[in-house]
């Protein structure tokens, strides 16, 4: 089973106490009431979807119940790093071995 | 006329189940809070429950008086007394929270022996180890398709909450998973 860190609980958590959010960092546009239907449909409907890193909300539904961020690999599957919501855009760099780590953490 | 009279029942009344190694029963029946509330409130609703609201994640506190807090989130605990009502303790405490009487949403199931660990194994995926789920420790979390607040009260002893309509299902799994919890 997968475990995933909570950042809000500090510990890795099975699972299946999580549930996907959607995709993080999408910003409501302001005031929305003036953007046009092209516009509009950029923000609510189109999602990157990339093969690789993707920065994703998950939701500690069965636990702490607090949504948080998430880089995960859509290849591997393997959680890069989270962190508390509202938080800044973590960078990710990959290493020359290919793997991908948070800016400045090392090797 | 006759007069009417209302009878509390439980939807685990009278059953008891378990194996050699572990006894499994329903609590009794207890008053709940569900609460919300920032770091600002957190002294005046203290004072009103006549506990210290825990702020660390799985930790619980339990009054001299049996009443119990459990941290669920950040900013949400669940309170636990099977004698007084801390809905009325905080019914006039004035500070910005939001309390909600949970109290016949919930039913509790104790499993308490040296099997007690493995039955509940059979079907909640966290760590229940000693390290990292020590005596006082609590958590919502899931128990096969189900979910549940748990608690452990003892050494060799949890404190299983979970939605009065899901009470059968999850006597019926842990009775199935006693079967082979000293295997
Ligand atoms: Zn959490």
């Amino acid at each position: 089973m997968l475990l995933i860190h909570c950042p809000y609980c500090g510990e890795d958590r099975p699972e299946l106490e999580f549930r996907h959010a959607g995709e993080a960092h999408v910003v409501r546009p302001d005031p929305i009431s003036e953007i046009s239907d092209e516009e509009f449909e950029a923000y609510f409907f189109i999602r990157d979807n990339p093969k690789g890193l993707t920065y994703e909300r998950w939701r500690h539904m069965h636990g702490c119940a607090r949504f948080f961020n998430a880089v995960r690999d859509t290849v591997s599957d393997k959680f890069v790093t989270t962190y508390k919501a509202g938080n800044p855009k973590v960078e990710i760099e990959r290493g020359e071995d290919g793997i991908a780590r948070v800016k400045g953490d090392g090797q | 006329m006759a007069e009417a009279v209302a009878t509390r029942t439980s939807p685990l009344d009278g059953l008891i189940a378990g194996s050699v190694g572990v006894a499994i029963a329903q609590a009794a029946p207890a008053h709940r809070i569900s609460l919300r509330v920032g770091a600002d409130g957190i002294p005046a609703l203290n004072k009103a429950l006549g506990l210290d609201l825990p702020t660390e994640p799985k930790k619980s506190v339990t009054a001299k008086s049996g009443r119990m807090a459990l941290w669920l989130g950040p900013d949400e605990w669940l309170v636990i007394d099977e004698k007084g009502d801390p809905m009325a303790d905080v019914a006039g405490v004035d500070a910005f929270f939001s309390v909600v009487d949970v109290s016949h949403r919930n039913t509790a199931i104790k499993v308490a022996g040296r099997g007690a660990r493995a039955t509940l194994e059979a079907g909640c995926p966290q760590d229940v180890t000693d390290d990292a789920f020590p005596i006082g420790a609590c958590s919502r979390t899931v128990m096969g398709k189900i979910e549940i607040v748990l608690m452990r009260t003892d050494a060799n002893a949890y404190r299983i909450e979970c939605w009065r309509s899901f009470a059968e299902y999850a006597f019926e799994f842990l009775s199935d998973a006693a079967h082979d919890c000293m295997a």
